[in-house]
């Protein structure tokens, strides 16, 4: 067993690790869209799907199932290459973003000093999913929805980004591992409450989730830029958004909510528990809020969210100054 | 890393040849996206993770979805297609081409000649030390940019004006217009 040396013991421990944590984003997006609909339906006081296996515990099963056996059918007007690159981008850049999530002291892919700047990344190649999707299916929905996405995701990622520099501000780096030992003493939903808000608000509207599902609004657009998708393609969208949640679930708990820390139960408990409760509160927005109107969603984001994290990132910048010890 | 620095900088000049020889507008645009997080890809290799990173945020995350934008919404057909295929032939690129290849040419002489360091090191550069390097030296550079992008907020907030906000505008108009015609008829 000589090539079995702690170089190679270590190699393959950090592979393993990295499958496991796919496999789990990969399976708690699926598993998400029936926990959604079930948690809808019982929010709004109606049944949700409950005849599939116990509990509807197996809709999602059967919905996989539908999806495998419906025809993949590409319109013969679209852009072939490009319509069928749009579902790899949406679900890919999404599932790249889990690389830098710390999910215990010993758990979590990558390690990268510019940690959070890689999130912002692929959160703007995320936006070519959207966009390629709407040209390549040529269907004037589709156009409409694509550019209501792209907007709507180009506003909200400007103040994303934003509201998150007070957070960094706070640690002194962009590594995640080292803003979750940075909130040791507080948390830092205390101290960046106003950028916790507004990477919120940002969060919902990156994902198109509902209120933000302008991209996407029925009655409007009969669904937006995935219009003419159907089969795995249209499958790697749905759970390419339910990823996102996930995603941006364990964003807020890593960079606002201390991460794995909390006292008594294990870190991947907690680091679960805080996901998982942010999970609920994107269905539960879902559940209770209507959708403004597309003007409205703009000039909120631009006028009202924009100027708040900026207030935010010079307060908190101003207070960092004045607890710094002087130097020279 | 200097087996990735090769792979990127390979995949970026030929991603960046399928842009120019592209005939379909969004395909080119996504070639060109293509080359752009390749470079991204050479200053990671080149232990610049953060000008990396910056490059697929500003660039490709940016400024190309502007580009893909603005080139959906023109709505080029099968039509622009022909057209770029017929202006596509070598009596318009062969010219500018054979010029370009001397300027090449004189570049990967002098470059071979010089005696060079260009070993990569893998010396990292963080955001701090990008951060203290713009307020320390190029301070000057910016405090321009600043300006700048002031001047293009403003520039931006005026054509962005939106008038039917103004209601006093909107009741006088009507009877400057009335003035404004007698006075003419007169």
């Amino acid at each position: 067993m000589s090539w079995l040396t702690p170089t190679v013991i270590d190699t393959v421990i950090a592979v393993v690790q990295a499958i496991v944590i796919l496999l789990a984003a990969v399976v708690s997006g699926a598993l998400l869209s029936f926990v959604e609909r079930r948690l809808l339906g019982w929010w709004q006081d109606r049944y949700g799907p409950n005849r599939v296996g116990p509990f509807g515990s197996l809709q999602l099963a059967a919905d996989m199932l539908k999806m495998f056996f419906k025809e993949d059918w590409i319109p013969v007007f679209a852009d072939r290459k490009i319509f069928t690159l749009a579902p790899v981008i949406a679900m890919a850049s999404l599932l790249l973003s889990f690389m830098i999530i710390p999910i215990t002291p010993g758990w979590g892919v990558a390690d990268l000093n510019v940690g959070l700047l890689f999130f912002f990344a692929m959160a703007g190649v995320n936006v070519y999913a959207v966009l390629f999707a709407g040209y390549a299916s040529a269907n004037k929905y589709a156009l409409l929805g694509a550019l209501r996405a792209s907007a709507q995701t180009l506003s909200y990622e400007v103040f994303m980004g934003l509201s998150l520099m007070g957070v960094v501000a706070m640690a002194g780096t962009f590594n995640m591992r080292d803003i979750v030992t940075a909130q040791a003493d507080m948390w830092n939903i205390i101290p960046q409450f106003f950028g916790f808000c507004t990477f919120l608000i940002a969060g919902v509207a990156v994902t198109h989730r509902s209120p933000f599902d302008q991209p996407e609004a029925e009655q409007e657009l009969s669904d937006g830029y995935h219009i003419e998708y159907s089969g795995m393609k249209w499958g790697m969208f749905f759970v390419g958004e339910y990823i996102g949640v996930v995603l941006i679930s364990a964003l807020i708990a890593t960079l606002f909510f201390g991460g794995w820390t909390g006292p008594w139960l294990p870190p991947i408990v907690w680091f679960l528990l805080k996901t998982g409760f942010f999970i609920m509160l994107f269905v539960l927005f879902r559940a209770a809020l209507p959708r403004p109107r597309y003007d409205r969603v703009m000039s909120f984001g631009w006028k009202f969210c924009l100027p708040l994290t900026l207030i935010n990132l010079l307060v908190t910048g101003a207070v960092i100054l004045l607890n710094a010890p002087a130097t020279s | 890393m200097e087996y990735a620095f090769y792979i990127a900088a390979a995949v970026a000049v030929l991603s960046t040849l399928r842009v120019v020889t592209s005939i379909n507008a969004v395909h080119a645009l996504l070639y060109l996206i293509v080359s752009l997080i390749a470079v991204a890809m050479v200053f990671f290799a080149l232990g610049a993770p953060f000008a990396g990173v910056l490059e697929i945020i500003v660039y490709a995350g940016a400024i190309m979805v502007l580009f893909v934008f603005v080139v959906m919404m023109l709505n080029l057909g099968q039509a622009s297609v022909e057209q770029e295929k017929s202006w596509f032939n070598p009596r318009m690129w062969v010219g500018p081409s054979v010029m370009v290849a001397v300027m090449l040419i004189v570049m990967l002489v002098a470059l071979f000649e010089s005696p060079g360091t260009g070993m990569i090191t893998g010396e990292l550069i963080d955001a701090k030390m990008v951060g203290k390097a713009l307020y320390g030296p190029y301070v000057l550079m910016v405090e321009l940019a600043s300006m700048l992008l002031l001047a293009g907020v403003i520039t931006a907030y005026h054509l962005g004006r939106d008038d039917s906000m103004r209601p006093t505008r909107e009741m006088n108009e009507p009877k400057q217009r009335l003035s404004h015609d007698h006075r003419g008829t007169r």
